[in-house]
């Protein structure tokens, strides 16, 4: 199998879950009510689980420990996508870009668990099963403060419209989309965000938010690539600061 | 080797999850396979949830339990080829669940919607007036339900598939 495809596919999901998942942590302590700040909380565990699971497989593949990729890259050698280190900013758009993240997480997980590549089929088929509270979560909370009040509504239409460039930008292209899909690793991006516009459709269909005519959006790309906003160095300064103190020291 | 495989899970059935001490880590499910070769042991393990911290104190509590039962070396592997599901919990560690206090998970076969979890039975009356608080709760495998009629909140063992 083509061991450079399957790194960068799996480099850039566990990058994704992982800074997502340090995102989701920052709302511990301040989330808008207990319940929240426990389900934020919650999903980072999760994420930040999902990419040590994964780094794990990398390291078996001749990468670095997991703990040195997470922690002593530098933002251009990160391949998450630009979405997911955007700063929370206020509670409405955490929420959004949660929904549209891990609607496009869970089915990748889905078809990553046919994968040709056994270890990521294994995991995968465990991740989704996870994921389905994830999902569960965002759409509750979508549908509910999409049908709530005029300020709720018009926060997360507002919202809405900021994220989604860079939700589509989860589908840059790699440039090995062909020999993922021909050696069935990967049904690949395209695929992916077909399905995934459906489900969003779906979802925000049974709200009072207007979704754009797809058209007019464009993808904020460079992510996969190392290119990123200025809000990722600071923090991956903050995530590694005690780590890079003593990168020996055993926990 | 004087153990059998049966000998070993038995054992094992001391080492319980250090979150419920009530269940071990053989009703949990998380022990999906035992190999005895010559003198040695080997575990196959797997975790409820990728993400469990728990995770690493289990796998070393496994080993500690079977040195301490003048087994020399046994190792333990961590995988996904059988991936846990929540109806890999024993009948046997669904009644510790429930006289613990927690909510057992419903049959994944039966956890097709999310509805399900809107009206779990409490553990203390039974009774199905009760309403899912949050799917999250204090640890990942766990979600916060509230009873009406006991007034008083619960939690339950997440339906995971």
């Amino acid at each position: 199998m083509n061991q450079l495809a399957i790194k960068e596919l799996l480099y850039k999901i566990a990058d994704d879950q992982l800074i997502l998942g340090h995102r989701n942590s920052e709302w511990t302590g301040f989330g808008p009510m207990l319940e929240e700040d426990i389900a934020f909380s919650s999903m980072a565990q999760d994420k930040v689980g999902h990419s040590y699971a994964i780094y794990q497989i990398l390291n078996k593949l001749g990468e670095q420990e997991p703990d040195t990729v997470a922690f002593m890259r530098n933002a251009n050698q990160f391949h998450n996508s630009q979405l997911v280190e955007l700063p929370n900013c206020e509670y409405d758009f955490s929420l959004i870009r949660h929904f549209l993240y891990d609607t496009a997480e869970i089915i990748r997980f889905e078809m990553l668990s046919q994968s040709t590549y056994e270890p990521i089929a294994e995991l995968s088929r465990k991740i989704k099963g996870e994921l389905k509270y994830h999902t569960l979560h965002a759409n509750t909370w979508i549908k509910k403060l999409g049908n709530a009040t005029e300020e709720s509504i018009s926060r997360l239409q507002n919202s809405l419209e900021k994220a989604l460039p860079y939700a589509l930008g989860l589908f840059e292209e790699s440039p090995y989309e062909k020999e993922l899909t021909a050696e069935g690793i990967f049904e690949g991006e395209a695929s992916l965000e077909k399905r995934w516009r459906q489900k969003v459709e779906e979802l925000l269909n049974q709200t009072q938010l207007q979704l754009p005519d797809w058209n007019s959006v464009s993808p904020v790309i460079g992510g996969r690539l190392g290119k990123h906003t200025e809000h990722l160095q600071p923090l991956l300064d903050e995530m590694s600061e005690v780590f890079r103190i003593d990168p020996g020291a055993e926990w | 080797m004087r153990f059998s495989k049966t000998d070993i899970l038995t054992l094992l059935e001391d080492v319980k999850d250090p979150e419920i001490p009530v269940l071990s880590l053989v009703d949990l499910g998380v022990i999906t396979d035992v190999v005895i070769a010559g003198e040695t042991v080997h575990v196959e393990m797997t975790p409820t949830f990728v993400g469990c911290p728990a995770l690493d104190y289990m796998k070393q509590e496994v080993i500690e339990k079977l040195q301490s039962s003048g087994i020399v070396n046994p190792t333990v592997n961590i995988s996904f080829k059988e991936p846990w599901n929540s109806d890999k919990i024993s009948e046997k560690g669904k009644a510790a669940l429930k006289q613990f206090g927690l909510a057992p998970p419903p049959s994944t076969h039966l956890f097709t919607d999310i509805e399900v979890l809107e009206h779990v039975p409490c553990p203390r009356c039974e009774g199905v007036n009760t309403e899912l608080k949050n799917p999250f709760g204090p640890t990942l495998c766990r979600s916060i339900h509230y009873c009406n009629d006991c007034r008083e909140a619960f939690e339950q063992f997440k339906p995971v598939s």
